[in-house]
């Protein structure tokens, strides 16, 4: 482990959703900050920098974490995955989201990213996840905007369509 | 609730289309503030902020903060005093709001200095090098203290924290208690809360020196009679600042009017600094200081018959308001003013109104806004007269309602109700939502012993804000003078392009509600295209587009104002382009009609022209078109109801167009043993008008049910008796999460409001209203008691029906011999024990000795001895995620040497302040000396407010650290060898 210096940046180098990034970060830089400003992935969105609200939520090598409690120099060597890499491709939206979608799931669409982020790590870490599981990991993250139910409903109806391979958006 | 798909050609309004907005949310392609394209030379903002409730400002030191590389400019108060004027203010009185603390600081986290530097990590280290030197002054925190003219004046000027005080009668209302046969009372208070959104506040902002021009883009919601209040505070003419919203806005709820005093602030650090400056509120500062609901305090008195009708009603409301009266305050006291009989027909109202400043947040606006309060108090005294009556509380509510056929009906205080029927809504509530159902399960649940009740709330939800209603705050003959206000513009425009697509664009600034979806279908309905053929725009700058001071998104108006403001102006361009196309198919204008994407004759489907095609022709062929008035090219439409009148004479004000019913009703089950509330089950109908889209809707009842679950049970902006903030972090502020929000079951009824274009009604903000009524009467039914207060927090409720607390679980067993400091709000007391293995006079020489505690305070510095008995020490302290440097004033008092001594302190740091007294005292024991201390103390700032959960087991590590180096340096100062096992046996002590 090198020892960083305060007063220097330090090369950091991992892959976001696929593509290769190599950078230089302040060893204080939170990585939500080195995502979204330095890398320009804004999709991810930080709404209290405390771990509580689970907007910033990600993945990093393979497992959910919040990225305004991590330090960019943290992710030296990972795998970042973000809400921009959920959708197979530009133009279309995964199961996940098109469930969100069709449930009206969002409102404000703020926190969204890291939800979708939460359930999408759920559905492929625990395919078979039911309702009391999702409720458990749901309780990760803060919603204004939509009372939760219709998230439960599109989570559900997501997991459904990806266990019985109903895979066409 | 169903997706619905409209056919292509029919209507598509009342469907509940996919939302158009939705794909780029679900991308991570929002284009939200903090996520736009950087201007050039961008720097960035951090706020200093106060860590005092109340104190004078000594002075400001910035030249280290100036000095620091990186940092651009340093703003304080003197600086905004210099360059721009105090915030309007809605009342005629001697106070200046200032957007930064000038001369002195009325409220923790009041903005202090503004550092101005490269990125924000660095414009966060400038506020550290910063040093404030604040004279403390007593701190007024409740509306109680504020009446209390003992305490001191926030503002010197006014002399009195009372700022306004009004009377009004309407009918004869002391005739009708006379007369009454009872007179049931209730006193309430509402508590401070707001449905904080995920997304905080943003500035971006730049000044252009040549021309004098602010170029602002906020996630500001409007209203836009605030971009008054702006340009004057600017000192600029209104087409000198230009003020722009983003595309998206991660939820408001009322909550990002406030980010208004901020655009002055930025504005004028992108003055100073020369270069665009943005600035992104943390978590801390939202909850700190972005704005809050009032706290109320209410006694409702009725004059009710033997069978429950109440003949007139007296309001007596003490409104906070927090430390200043800002603009568009006091709207929260006022917005409801016609509507303080609710849902009900009583002709007799007295009330009494006034506003009072404290030492906490200025607030504003906030989902429900004046309705929470006022609910929570009819709603509680219609329960209580039930109760006192031995009445059935749904026959109390169903004998004052409005009569079916009363509408459009005037309130006694001038509120005119557009359509409804109350009792209707409430038969078939009752009935589909099973209500008897729920009466045998109370039975049943009250059978086995189980704490089970049910409660009620039957609510008018007011929406489109008249823009007067507030001026019922000034008497009628301030009014007269001051001119009239009334009104509610809304605006809209739809457009043509050359290839005769439709654009449409509002002044609504959404933050989530689907404005785009809905004025897809409203404008696609009125012209016969597809609504994924029409492109629609929300966000707004006033440089360009129509805009009006009611502009923006609140007071429910979109769905009543808005979207029905926009099908006025599609119908406008519909019916130039009638004229037009009457030319090309040879019929009359009136035989053209557009569906299908065509618009064709009535009588003759064939005989039809493309719409892209008629939509063009006054681009491409004016002269054939007949150019000028005739041509279809753009329309604007400026829309605003003759309904919302000024004021009159005798203070009847209509303060809103629309009124929406909602009548609630629920279960709850109490758990004694936690307090717990479970609800259990919850029905909700709503009268809304008629419903454009059916699914977004239920999303607003689901997200205000959700918001009023959390101002029931949870959430608080809670303060300290001494001023001190305690809700800093999302850990101390309880959003509630997927397991504390049940689902609701929704119901609706419409009955079309004849004063709006598309018959609807707003519905954003009932169950903000309703749902803290209706669960604070079922739980008073569950419990025998009635709740006058919010949140009801397992402490409430455990104090009111808990017995002996349950035994400690056998494993959670407190570690032995540790002083245990007892939390008092953020107050800490405490008091312990140890013994030390030296003389009484060793262990006095120690505790005096400058050096010898140097060494021995945990993480101290320094201690130098400033007189005497007065040592003053730098010390860095963390409290869980706050650590910082302080400085420690100790005084010693009553000193009986070697026997006992009282210290008193204070420390104050960046990060908070504290003070606290201690009384030591030294006792020989054969074995040496045993030493027993008792404390209190009080923090403030940062600390309190994010680390207060932690404060007891941080005092509790810091003295025990401090007394084993006590311990240890007593030892080595009479020459004793260490010894670890008997240090470690003899630290700590027996409360």
């Amino acid at each position: 482990m090198p020892r960083l210096r305060r007063d220097e940046t330090t090369s950091v180098r991992f892959t976001l959703n696929g593509e290769a990034v190599s950078r230089r970060a302040d060893p204080r830089m939170l990585l939500s900050d080195f995502l979204r400003h330095e890398c320009g992935a804004t999709g991810t969105h930080v709404g209290c920098e405390h771990g509580v609200c689970g907007a910033c939520t990600i993945r990093i090598d393979g497992t959910m974490a919040r990225a305004c409690l991590t330090l960019a120099v943290q992710v030296e060597g990972a795998e970042i995955e973000t809400v921009e890499g959920l959708a197979p491709e530009p133009g279309r939206l995964s199961v996940l989201q098109d469930a969100f979608r069709r449930h009206h799931a969002l409102q404000c669409g703020f926190c969204t990213a890291g939800i979708l982020m939460s359930l999408d790590t759920l559905f492929s870490d625990e395919p078979e996840a039911d309702e009391v599981r999702i409720r458990d990991v749901l309780g990760g993250h803060l919603c204004r905007c939509t009372g939760y139910e219709p998230i439960v409903r599109a989570a559900l109806d997501a997991v459904s369509r990806l266990r019985s391979g109903k895979t066409n958006v | 609730m169903g997706v619905g798909f409209a056919a292509e050609s029919g209507r598509h309004t009342g469907m509940s289309r996919l939302r158009v907005e939705d794909a780029a949310l679900l991308s991570g392609s929002g284009q939200f503030i903090d996520d736009l394209a950087k201007p050039a030379r961008l720097a960035h903002a951090a706020i200093l902020r106060s860590s005092e409730p109340h104190a004078l400002i000594r002075s400001i030191d910035v030249a280290k903060a100036r000095a620091l590389p990186g940092v651009h400019a340093v703003v304080t108060g003197e600086d905004v005093r210099s360059l721009s004027s105090p915030l309007v203010v809605g009342v005629k009185l001697p106070m200046e709001c200032w957007p930064i603390a000038v001369d002195r600081v009325r409220y923790v986290g009041e903005p202090v200095a503004i550092v101005v530097a490269a990125d924000r990590y660095v414009a966060e280290d400038g506020l550290d090098l910063i040093e404030i030197d604040y004279e403390p002054l007593p701190a007024v925190v409740t509306p109680h203290a504020a009446l209390d003219r003992v305490n001191p004046p926030l503002h010197e000027a006014i002399g009195t924290n009372l700022v306004n005080e009004r009377r009004f009668s309407y009918g004869d209302p002391e005739t009708a208690f006379a007369a009454a046969a009872h007179r049931i009372t209730v006193s309430v208070a509402y508590p401070r809360n707001a449905v904080t959104p995920i997304e905080t506040y943003g500035v971006i902002a730049q000044y252009d020196p040549h021309a004098g021009t602010y170029d602002v883009t906020a996630n500001f919601q409007g209203p836009f009679s605030i971009h008054a209040v702006l340009s004057r505070a600017l000192k600029v003419p209104g087409n000198r600042l230009r003020l722009r919203t983003p595309p998206d806005s991660g939820g408001s709820f009322g909550v990002k009017q406030g980010v208004f005093p901020y655009i002055v602030l930025v504005s004028l650090a992108a003055r100073i600094a020369g270069q665009p400056v943005k600035w992104i509120e943390d978590r801390l500062e939202h909850l700190t200081a972005s704005v809050s609901a009032t706290n109320r305090l209410v006694t409702l008195e009725a004059a009710v018959e033997a069978d429950g009708l109440i003949t007139a009603l007296s309001w007596d409301q003490v409104e906070d308001v927090g430390a200043y009266l800002r603009a568009p305050e006091p709207a929260t006291l006022y917005r409801m003013h016609g509507n303080m009989t609710g849902a009900y027909a009583i002709p007799n109202v007295a009330i009494r109104n006034r506003v009072v400043v404290t030492n906490k947040t200025p607030t504003g606006l906030n989902r429900g806004f004046g309705g929470p309060q006022v609910y929570f108090a009819l709603e509680r005294l219609t329960a209580k007269i039930a109760a006192e009556l031995s009445l059935d509380p749904v026959a109390v509510i169903r004998r004052n309602l409005i009569p079916s056929d009363a509408f459009p009906y005037r309130t006694a205080t001038g509120g005119l109700y557009d359509s409804g029927d109350y009792a209707g809504a409430l038969d078939i509530a009752l009935r589909n939502g099973r209500y008897q159902e729920l009466l045998a399960r109370r039975d049943a649940m009250r059978a086995q012993g189980r704490l089970y009740g049910i409660g009620h709330a039957a609510v008018v939800e007011p929406s489109v804000s008249n823009m007067g209603y507030v001026s019922t705050v000034m008497t009628p003959a301030e009014r007269a003078k001051a001119g009239p206000k009334n009104g509610a513009q809304a605006t809209a425009t739809v457009a043509l392009d050359p290839v005769g697509s439709v654009s449409v664009h509002v002044a609504s600034v959404p933050q989530g509600q689907g404005h785009r979806t809905v004025l897809g279908q409203v404008v696609a309905d009125v012209l016969g295209i597809r609504p994924e053929d029409v492109q629609v725009v929300t966000e707004l700058d006033t440089a360009r587009d129509a805009w009006s001071i009611a502009s923006g998104n609140y007071a429910s108006r979109f769905a009543p104002a808005v979207a029905g403001t926009a099908k006025l102006a599609a119908e406008r361009i519909r019916d130039k382009l009638a004229a037009i196309a009457a030319g090309q198919i040879n019929v009359r204008p009136d035989e053209v009609i557009f569906e299908g994407g065509r618009a064709l004759a009535r009588h003759n489907p064939d005989n039809a022209i493309p719409f892209a095609r008629l939509a063009a022709m006054s681009h491409w062929a004016p002269a054939t078109v007949g150019g000028g008035e005739v041509q279809a090219l753009r329309e604007t439409v400026y829309w605003t109801p003759p309904q919302l009148a000024a004021p009159d004479s005798e203070d009847h004000v209509n303060s809103s167009l629309c009124h929406g019913f909602i009548f609630d009703f629920c279960g709850v089950e109490i758990d004694r043993e936690t307090g717990r509330i479970v609800v259990d089950r919850y029905v909700t109908m709503h009268d809304c008008g008629t419903i454009l889209h059916p699914a977004m809707v239920d999303g607003q009842v689901r997200g205000g049910f959700a918001n009023a679950i959390g101002a029931a049970l949870y959430e608080e902006y809670a303060y300290d008796s001494d001023g001190a903030f305690l809700a800093g972090t999302f850990a101390d502020y309880l959003v509630p999460t997927v397991a504390e929000v049940p689902a609701p079951e929704i119901l609706h009824f419409e009955t079309a409001s004849p004063f709006t274009p598309l018959g609807a009604k707003g519905v954003g903000e009932g169950n903000c209203m309703s749902t803290p009524a209706a669960l604070a009467n079922a739980v008073s039914d569950a419990l025998g008691v009635g709740i006058e207060r919010l949140p009801m927090t397992p402490a409430m409720i455990r104090a009111i029906c808990g017995g002996a607390e349950p035994a400690r679980p056998v494993s959670a067993e407190a570690p032995a011999n540790s002083p245990e400091p007892v939390i008092a709000g953020r107050g800490l007391t405490g008091s312990g024990a140890a013994e030390f293995a030296v003389s009484q006079q060793e262990l006095w020489n120690t505790l005096l000795d400058p050096d010898t505690l140097a060494g021995i305070i945990p993480g101290c510095h320094s201690v130098t001895r400033v007189a005497d008995t007065h040592f003053r020490a730098d010390v860095t302290l963390g409290v869980g995620p706050v650590k910082g440097r302080y400085t420690v004033d100790v005084e010693l008092s009553n000193l009986v040497e070697p026997a006992s001594a009282i210290l008193s302190g204070t420390a104050r740091g960046a990060l908070g302040s504290g003070s606290g007294r201690g009384h030591v005292w030294l006792e020989a024991t054969g074995a040496g000396t045993r030493l027993s201390y008792e404390y209190e103390a009080r923090v403030g700032g940062k600390v309190a407010a994010v680390g207060g959960r932690l404060l007891d087991g941080a005092a509790r590590m810091v003295i025990g650290q401090f007394f084993k180096a006590l311990g240890r340096q007593a030892r080595k100062a009479s020459g004793q060898a260490g010894n670890a096992g008997w240090l470690a046996r003899l630290f700590g002590g027996t409360r």
